[in-house]
């Protein structure tokens, strides 16, 4: 029942919002399903147990917030009210009523319970079909008691991946730069926190300037541009050691990294003379390849999930377009043709689309296009937005926008916002400090 | 670039008005259609011309001194670029004979290219585009006799405005390039 109602949900008002998209922001136009996340039940014993350790008064609820929160930030679904709730946890989850479910209009029903085993944590939990009456999944996971907040994550991935179909990106992280001071003199510092905010670390003290941060797709290296020593050059960072080396041995400033989908090379930008073009490292046997050979600007090259393409930036027809070639350079073709410049593109994990950044008559749009150029989409218009980041299914982009200071040049900020692939859902993703530049990490477990 | 084209035509009308007042009325008078094509053409020609300077732009290139810091005396420590350009105006080209006869004069110094560009592009393509204006100014103090051993080049991209304003003129101030005593 519940299969079927997002078979509709997916595939048919999808289509119906592409015709209204193009500018203008509707939030919350999708129909979400109600769905109950009954507080995990927790017995006392375990209860306090978790209190010494984690120092929150019932881990089972907390959990159960977080997949809650998780789930109303998809914007696919609409949490219930707990107040409304008229089954105990522990109840609920040996054998749910259904009809008390339904009659709060639940649609769906998740259910658990939280238990100390052998000074781990285990959590167990269950989905239930509440008009069918019938239960769809359990699952149980045990872990180090401090992973707590990844239990919650990866318990939506899988209630995610079992209504909707795609795959989950609840347990996943964001790499971004942290901003702080004056506009013109901006510190900036590497850090990292879990999809949700929760988490947040700095990895680099703000003695240099760094920007642009990504992912390697495969594991938890990170590579980025720093000034340090005031040579701006791309580093690879193993973020779980705190190591890092130059990539490459370049007599000039190498920037706009990425890897390559099977993370074993990274594509980036050398710069020298005037001229930038685009090259390849190898990382394990260190072999370096010039990809471009052009007097223009190549730029911000971005993988296609199978390596065998690279879309990028250049200015080769005198302004910012978006072109795609094969990864060996040969094939360039330019794939926007829109009004306006094109900048920062980056292809979908998906492998059908290519997300971008727009400047028309003075206004930054994040769009979506097919890897032709073809099915144009603007999601979102703004004084200044740019670097989409696609989640790891390919349903959601990252990016950051900047606001407009006053005459005196006051008034500036720099967010992370995030938007549904199709222009719903658009949300500020808060964080400590200003940010931008996020990158998203793949699923962390599978 | 559309956006500050928007711009010019609007500030040519107003000067426009200013100056030929007398001749539009007497047009007025004559025959309204005609106005019309007469003051859009003046106006077309004017944009396309855009020799008159708004304010402390020329075209959208900056042409003030309020951020301009001195090498020597008379010797300007940078110059301004164009939206989106890294062509070197009359100006500067002027301002880097005088950084270059200064250079020779002072041969055992080095200097450091600062290129920058404003906050209405994208990261990464402004730090292209910082480091090719940077570059168009190295290749012209080279050509008046300075070695490429003496000057190394830094871009910052948007990361480094001087002006923190979020307007046409704060931009025209940011788009350049610096040069800088690195010893």
């Amino acid at each position: 029942m519940i299969r079927k109602f997002y078979l509709i949900l997916f595939f048919i008002i999808p289509f119906n919002t592409w015709a209204l998209i193009e500018v203008d922001i509707t939030r919350g136009n999708l129909n979400p399903l109600p769905i109950a996340v009954s507080p995990l039940s927790i017995d006392e014993e375990s209860r306090k147990k978790f209190e010494n350790i984690l120092k929150k008064e019932n881990i089972g609820s907390e959990i159960s917030s977080v997949v809650e929160k998780n789930l109303k930030t998809s914007g696919l679904f609409n949490p219930l009210n707990k107040d409304a709730f008229l089954q105990a946890p522990d109840i609920a989850n040996l054998k749910p009523r259904f009809e008390d479910w339904s009659l709060i209009k639940a649609q769906a029903l998740i259910t658990g319970k939280v238990n100390l085993v052998d000074e781990k944590l285990r959590v167990e939990f269950r989905l239930w079909d509440v008009l069918a009456g019938k239960e769809m999944m359990a699952l149980a996971f045990t872990t180090v008691p401090t992973n707590w907040r990844r239990v919650g994550h990866i318990i939506t991935d899988k209630v995610y991946e079992r209504l909707t179909g795609e795959k989950g990106y609840f347990d996943t992280r964001i790499i971004y730069v942290a901003e702080e001071g004056p506009k013109t003199r901006r510190i900036k510092r590497l850090a990292i926190m879990d999809q949700d905010g929760a988490n947040n670390k700095f990895l680099t003290l703000g003695n240099e300037l760094v920007l642009t941060p990504r992912f390697n797709p495969t594991n938890q290296m990170v590579t980025y541009l720093s000034y340090f020593r005031n040579l701006p050059r791309v580093y690879l960072l193993d973020i779980e050691t705190g190591m890092q080396e130059v990539v490459g041995d370049f007599p000039g400033m190498t920037f706009a990294p990425r890897f390559s989908p099977d993370g074993k090379k990274i594509i980036m930008s050398f710069a020298k003379d005037g001229n930038s073009d685009i090259y390849t490292m190898d990382l394990e046997n260190r072999i370096v390849e010039k990809i471009t050979n052009h007097p223009s600007i190549d730029t911000s090259p971005s993988y296609s999930p199978d390596g065998q393409y690279i879309c990028f930036n250049s200015d080769r027809s005198g302004y910012q377009q978006i072109y795609i070639m094969k990864s060996d350079g040969t094939n360039v073709k330019r794939i926007s043709f829109g009004k306006g410049l094109y900048g920062t593109p980056v292809w979908s994990p998906r492998g059908d689309l290519i997300a971008f950044t727009k400047l028309h008559k003075g206004k930054f749009y994040i769009g979506v296009m097919r890897t032709d150029g073809s099915g144009e989409r603007l999601l979102t218009e703004n004084f200044y937005q740019e670097a989409p980041s696609w989640s790891p299914n390919g349903r959601v982009l990252i990016f950051y926008r900047e606001t407009k200071t006053d005459d005196k040049g006051k008034g500036f900020s720099a967010k992370l916002w995030s938007i549904d692939l199709t222009g719903y859902n658009e949300r500020l993703v808060s964080t400590d400090t200003d940010a931008s530049d996020p990158s998203w990490s793949s699923l962390l477990s599978n | 670039m559309i956006f500050f084209l928007k711009h010019l035509i609007s500030c040519e009308k107003v000067n426009i008005k200013k100056f030929d007042q007398g001749a539009i009325m007497k047009l007025n008078k004559i025959l309204k259609n005609a106005f019309l094509i007469v003051f859009a053409s003046i106006a077309l020609s004017a944009c396309a011309t855009q020799k008159k300077t708004t304010g402390q732009m020329q075209g959208d290139v900056y042409t003030g001194t309020d951020t301009v810091e001195y090498l020597a005396s008379g010797v300007p420590d940078r110059v301004f670029f164009a939206t989106n350009e890294s062509v070197l105006t009359t100006a500067s080209r002027e301002t880097l004979r005088k950084q270059a006869a200064w250079l020779r004069k002072n041969s055992s110094i080095t200097i450091v290219l600062e290129g920058h560009a404003d906050e209405r592009g994208t990261r990464e393509y402004n730090l292209a585009l910082g480091e090719r204006r940077a570059n168009a100014a190295k290749d012209y103090l080279m050509t008046y006799g300075i070695s490429s051993d003496r000057i190394s080049v830094l871009s910052y991209g948007k990361e480094r405005p001087v002006d923190s304003g979020s307007n046409p003129l704060a931009w025209s101030k940011n788009r350049r390039s610096v040069t800088v005593k690195a010893n």
